[in-house]
């Protein structure tokens, strides 16, 4: 420690600064060298200099840091239950102080991400990025385009709303094409054969605990493997040994990378401010005429697996996929060549259009199809006028289950709702509890019916045991036909 | 959030030395005031929804009607009504049923009480022929208005907040703590 309190050798090297090596800061360096960590992450070499096209990598960090907060706060509120998913996305929504904001910054983030992977991967193909060993730079990469994917398909039922319910149905339905395991990979997502709580539980978990996880992973490797291999620069710079001048991360670049991560914040804030994502009325699994469509993001798979049906499924749904899949992810491997300017790579640029395009032909299609058939058009806009409909009413509390018993046993028999006015006239409840659940003073009613008959709770009521009189029960002397009508009442709780 | 990003490019540069450093320290401390405003910004909203709790009511009990108030002009003994209590928690509400009697003070004014016998908590019932109430648990007795007459019960009959809104007679529902001399609200 002492050496270094002596030496200069914590000051930069080009004369770039550090943090001062007097007082707090100078101390707090000294045990813990932040100083070298800062300098590793902010004057990383840059060959060819700092560029606008390098912004999105960070900018993604960005959003999924942002995610991250936002979902940890959401869970302030969330329960993932069929029962209470909505309820509480609802309570976020119209309730909570900056909820619906804080919801629209998650949701809207999530497409934010699309985009801004989208740009990211485009540009790495474009530039010829992932050439020059490379390989597992860009395999992290893959995987974690699967694993964002994966984080907006679990995400999106969460709100549980007939939008969420039925995206999902379809989209877990759409799995089920896949032979011979399509089935039991479908009811393993979902939890049973049909939609229910316990798929909220499984997204939820998926959600929140193990991609989560996955991509902190993923996402270290991955900037790893980038410092392991470097930046690969410009178009003309040679990918395994760069050879023009280079400029650190520190400062133009950051400047660059924070101006994206500026215009993000901008861009989010306004969307969320004025235009917050909407949730629908809860969902209605009875519902069948809803028309499930899927984000945007998801449109063009939507629309691509409408083409292929019966026997033919299988080659739609599952062999071009994973061929496309597998050639995205052996890339590296295949195209070895040294040469990175896109117009001097025909077929790579030709088959990067060819897939953008029948992406965003694929969405515009879907769209044009919705727009053009009058049928499902008018049931588009019914199913958004009640979601304006329900997002303009004020926030109804869920009724408590407890609530809802105490109320369906009056409606059940006229005269256990006669044993119940005794129940209570004659301070049963007091102890017992209000609809017989108990309370720190007498034991619960409920189910007694499975212990004692009629008969032997009227012998009971009159003769209490000496353990009841022990803890307070009086003996009940009351007119045969309220006495039945109390049995009724007690032996009814359920 | 930002601050993050910010936290990471700032922190750098407070350090001194010579010119060609200077313009990037300053830039280093621009980066950090600037990072640090705009982490502060984007927290406000986060903040206001971790502290909702503390600037609105998350759990209330909701007023109850119990009548209108011309039912209760000519009133002669105790009432009893039962009355529909609303407890809301957070995103949820539980809907309970309580029975309260609707009688008179000394003055003649409308008093509403909880039929919770203020001595072990029994619900007490208004007897007409003795003209009291009279708990049927260990024998304590009040008087029409609620006021204690005899028996183990430490103090009268608990009366509960009223209000009348629009003519009617509205109550908050509360519970006492039981076996003690001075009305004690617990919930």
């Amino acid at each position: 420690m002492h050496s270094t309190d002596k030496t200069d050798k914590d000051k930069g090297e080009n004369g770039a600064p550090g943090l001062p090596q007097k007082g707090f800061w100078g101390w707090l360096n000294r045990r813990t060298s932040l100083d070298n960590l800062l300098r590793t992450a902010l004057y990383e070499p840059i060959p060819g200099g700092a560029r606008f096209a390098y912004i999105f990598g960070s900018g993604l960090l960005f959003i999924f840091i942002s995610q991250v907060i936002t979902g940890i706060f959401l869970a302030l509120y969330y329960v993932p239950s069929a029962d209470h998913a909505h309820t509480t996305v609802a309570y976020i929504t119209k309730a909570v102080t900056a909820g619906s904001f804080l919801r629209s910054l998650h949701a809207y983030g999530a497409s934010a991400m699309i985009i801004v992977l989208f740009l990211h991967i485009s540009q790495t193909y474009v530039y010829g990025s992932y050439k020059g060993r490379r390989e597992l730079l860009w395999l992290s990469g893959c995987a974690l385009f699967g694993l964002v994917l994966a984080m907006a398909f679990t995400g999106y039922l969460l709100p549980w709303d007939q939008r969420a319910y039925f995206a999902t149905a379809v989209g877990t339905n759409a799995v089920s094409e896949v032979p011979w395991i399509g089935e039991s990979i479908k009811r393993l997502m979902r939890g049973g054969t049909e939609m229910g709580t316990l798929t909220i539980s499984r997204f939820f978990v998926a959600h929140v605990f193990l991609i989560p996880a996955f991509i902190f992973a993923l996402v270290a490797s991955h900037i790893l493997l980038f410092r392991k291999a470097g930046a690969a620069g410009p178009v003309n710079e040679d990918p395994y040994h760069p050879k023009q001048k280079s400029e650190l991360f520190y400062p133009r670049q950051v400047l660059m990378d924070l101006s994206l991560t500026a215009l993000l914040i901008i861009g989010l804030g306004l969307l969320c401010f004025f235009a917050p994502m909407q949730l629908g009325p809860p969902a209605n699994p009875a519902d069948a005429r809803y028309v499930p469509r899927p984000e945007w993001y998801y449109l063009p798979i939507f629309q691509w697996l409408k083409y292929w049906h019966g026997s033919a499924a299988i080659v739609g749904v599952l062999v071009i996929p994973t061929l496309l899949v597998l050639a995205i992810l052996a890339l590296p491997f295949l195209d070895k060549s040294v040469e990175r300017r896109p117009w001097k790579r025909p077929a790579a640029m030709g088959a990067y259009v060819f897939v953008a395009f029948s992406l965003v032909g694929l969405g515009l299609r879907s769209q044009y199809l919705d727009r053009h058939d009058s049928g499902v058009a008018q049931q588009l806009a019914k199913q958004r006028a009640e979601e304006d409909e329900y997002a303009r009413k004020p926030f109804e509390p869920e009724l408590s289950s407890a609530s809802l018993v105490a109320a369906n046993v009056t409606l059940a028999d006229p005269l256990a709702a006669k044993g119940k006015i005794i129940f209570e006239g004659q301070s049963c409840n007091a102890c017992h509890g209000d609809g017989g659940v108990g309370t720190a003073a007498a034991p619960a009613l409920v189910g007694i019916r499975a212990k004692f008959s009629p008969d032997q709770l009227a012998e009971l009521f009159k003769h209490p045991a000496p353990k009841m009189s022990a803890g307070g029960m009086p003996s009940i002397d009351l007119p045969p036909d309220d006495l039945k009508a109390l049995i009724a009442y007690v032996e009814s709780l359920k | 959030m930002v601050e993050d990003a910010g936290h990471l490019e700032s922190g750098t540069s407070l350090g001194s030395g010579s010119s060609p450093e200077s313009r990037r320290s300053f830039l280093g401390a621009l980066l950090s005031v600037g990072g640090l405003f705009v982490g502060a910004l984007l927290s406000v909203p986060l903040i206001r929804f971790a502290l909702f709790p503390l600037l609105r009511r998350t759990t209330e009990l909701k007023e109850s009607p119990v009548g209108a108030l011309t039912e209760f002009s000519s009133l002669t003994e105790p009432m009893m009504r039962t009355i529909q209590i609303e407890q809301v928690d957070g995103w949820r509400k539980a809907v309970s049923e309580k029975a309260v009697y609707v009688t008179k003070d000394s003055q003649g004014r409308l008093r509403v009480l909880t039929s919770i016998c203020p001595h072990l908590g029994c619900t007490v019932p208004w007897n007409k022929e003795k003209d009291r109430f009279v708990c049927p648990c260990h024998g304590a007795t009040f008087a029409a208005d609620g006021t204690r007459v005899s028996g183990p019960s430490l103090r009268g009959m608990d009366t509960l907040e009223t209000s009348v809104q629009d003519g009617e007679l509205q109550v908050r529902f509360q519970y006492f703590r039981q076996l003690v001399s001075d009305k004690e609200i617990i919930g």
